[in-house]
């Protein structure tokens, strides 16, 4: 007898290709937020919002209407194809650098005022596409190329915490971080990601999941050290957790 | 319809209204925040999208979204506001993403003042976005025009897929006038080969502005830029006042060519043969037009509320044909009947005396 071991998500083009380095964290997330759509049957009624970092390219991956959006603009973006289109999915797809720190004043707005859209923020703690910058979640002590003996909070103080603070906004439904480091890891980021998705689904509010993940490339380590990276040093300043469900305060 | 008594600003966005404008996203600033007042009383209970988005940066960007769905969308800021929005702007003209954005200008530059202005001419049409484009630009001088012209920008955009700027300025935007108006005259075209609304029964589409392979960005440079060429075929746009004769041409966009009507028609009455030419598209700006004046003319005097920006055009649209002379004022300055019946008076002889010389020497 034969088994299935993979089926190609319908949300995923099938000539696409990741262009992502080995171990980055991006291809998994991509992939996680295919299998939802497909669950959910929304693969037709989905419009998709790139943003600028190394996911820009989102048209090359999923098999769904997408719409550009410049540096940190994309929730406006969201919310401006929302709006108009009330009945379909719409998702911003953005980074550390895009949603938090470029952009972050829109991502509160955008929480603030409820928008019935998801973000899904990769936090890989640097500028990834333009070649390892520190960002407004890089650590303290992080080395990146504008920071070679790693950020000093004297000089550039602290990481942002997004995902408590999008967590603060009352039209915010649904708030968390995750990480992608193990297959349990994994599950539980899909789940989150599912939470996500359902608020907006339901008319709840504005979704928003952090996803702590991997960029071998620019943390000059191999796949695996980053993996325990992000579970070791990372999630010790970012920590993984809800920090809102509306839909559980419902529960108690 | 009969004719109302309405001010300058309101007059827009009743217009923006009328044309089927389905949403506002702005930010206040003043000589404009009536727009965004009245949008804020009249849409919510028509059952239409208004925000008022964190900044400029984001109204625009609200904009792009609602114009990839293909639905009829407007911001309206000033000066530094608009400043703002230049990234958003060249993003829109490359990836074909049609908007209105209403420009009341004030005094400039930096914070400047709130006073009536035409600074942003350069900012308007020379823009601070980035890379080879060009936004739609066109130029009320009454507030029936400006209802006109913001039925008209509603069309051009969805027609041409790119953005469509009216640029007022603050004297007009405070302005009461009677106006009438009407019904939306256009029929607009079919957005759904291109809106985005969700991949059902058809292909994923994306409307993005980031083209990386070699030579694609060329090539969708230049068609965009035949699409300018077709622009600029159907929609250039001027008004004719008194030119037929006129030895002494001024050029005048906006609230400053009223004023310089009332000018050339007290010259008329002293015999002066002097006429107005005023482009209603600044781009597509009227140069061939303008050119076929200035080879009849002897002189034209370009008049400006600014140190002489849409002079540049009105230069290269002359290109030596006869003199060009300037006479403007920045940041708030006014021009009077007066002063321009003046400047008239002043140049119209000298035109006399050198057309006698000539004559002499011949
Ligand atoms: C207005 C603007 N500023 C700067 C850039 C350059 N830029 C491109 S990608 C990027 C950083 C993206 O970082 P992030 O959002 O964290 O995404 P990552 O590549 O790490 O996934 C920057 C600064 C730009 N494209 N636009
Ligand atoms: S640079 Fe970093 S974020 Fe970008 S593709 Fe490579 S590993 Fe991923
Ligand atoms: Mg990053």
């Amino acid at each position: 007898m034969e088994t299935l071991v993979y089926k190609r998500p319908e949300s995923l083009l099938k000539d696409g290709h990741f262009t992502f380095c080995p171990g980055c964290g991006h291809g998994v997330v991509l992939r996680i937020i295919a299998e939802l759509l497909d669950e959910f049957n929304l693969q037709k009624d989905t419009i998709a919002i790139s943003s600028v970092g190394c996911s820009i390219f989102l048209e090359k991956f999923f098999n769904l209407d997408v719409a550009g959006a410049s540096h940190g603009r994309s929730p406006c973006v969201a919310t401006g194809v929302k709006r108009c289109k009330p009945d379909k999915f719409v998702f911003t797809y953005q980074g550390d650098g895009d949603a938090a720190t470029i952009g972050f004043n829109e991502t509160i707005h955008t929480a603030c005022r409820g928008e019935h859209i998801t973000t899904i923020m990769i936090n890989n703690t640097n500028f990834g596409m333009t070649g390892g910058q520190a960002s407004a979640t890089t650590l303290v002590g992080q080395v990146t190329t504008t920071t070679p003996a790693g950020r000093k909070a004297e000089l550039t103080g602290y990481p942002l915490h997004a995902a408590e603070i999008i967590s603060k906004c009352d039209g915010t439904a649904y708030a968390a971080r995750v990480a992608i480091t193990s297959t349990k890891n994994i599950i539980q980021a899909k789940k989150a990601i599912k939470k996500a998705f359902e608020a907006q689904i339901n008319g709840l509010g504005y979704g928003f999941v952090e996803v702590l993940a991997a960029c071998p490339t620019n943390w000059h380590m191999t796949p695996v050290e980053s993996v325990e990276h992000i579970d070791k040093v990372i999630e010790t300043v970012h920590p993984l957790g809800v920090f809102k469900d509306i839909t559980a305060q419902e529960n108690k | 319809m009969a004719k109302v008594l309405v001010k300058g600003n309101e007059a827009i966005a009743q217009a923006a209204i009328n044309a089927g404008c389905q949403c506002y996203f702005g930010y206040p600033i003043t000589p404009q925040s009536e727009i965004g007042e009245y949008m804020g009383e009249h849409l919510p209970e028509m059952g239409r999208v208004f925000i008022t988005a964190e900044s400029e940066l984001a109204s625009i960007n609200m904009v792009i979204g609602a114009g990839t769905t293909g639905t009829k969308a407007m911001t309206s800021s000033s000066s530094c506001g608009i400043a703002l929005m230049q990234e958003a702007l060249s993003a829109m003209c490359c990836a074909e993403v049609p908007g209105v954005i209403v420009s009341v200008m004030r005094g400039g530059p930096g914070l400047g003042n709130i006073a009536p202005a035409q600074g942003d001419y350069f900012q308007a049409l020379k823009g601070g976005g980035n890379g080879d484009y060009k936004i739609i630009v066109l130029s009320p001088s009454t507030v029936q025009e400006a209802i006109d012209l913001t039925y008209r920008a509603f069309h051009i955009a969805l027609k041409y897929r790119n953005p469509v700027m009216l640029l007022a300025d603050g004297v007009l935007g405070q302005m009461m006038e009677p106006a009438e108006f009407g019904e939306y005259p256009y029929k607009d075209p079919d957005v759904t080969q291109w809106a985005l609304d969700g991949a059902n029964n058809r292909p994923a589409r994306n409307i993005v502005s980031l083209h990386m392979p070699e030579g694609e960005m060329e090539m969708l440079t230049n068609r965009i830029f035949k699409k300018y060429e077709e622009v600029a075929k159907n929609e250039t746009t001027y008004e004719d006042y008194l030119l037929s004769d006129a030895k002494l041409v001024l050029t005048a966009f906006g609230s400053v060519a009223r004023v310089a009507k009332a000018a050339v028609k007290r010259a008329r009455d002293k015999g002066m043969k002097v006429g107005l030419f005023r482009p209603v598209t600044l781009f597509p700006f009227p140069d061939k037009d303008l050119h076929d004046t200035a080879k009849k003319a002897n002189m034209i005097l370009d008049l400006e509320l600014n140190k002489g920006q849409m002079l540049l055009d009105v230069r290269s649209a002359v290109f030596g044909a006869c003199p060009v002379e300037f006479y403007g004022r920045p940041a708030g300055g006014l021009l009077t009947p007066d002063m321009i019946y003046n400047k008239i008076a002043e140049l119209y002889a000298k035109l006399e005396n050198t057309t006698k010389t000539e004559a002499g020497v011949r």
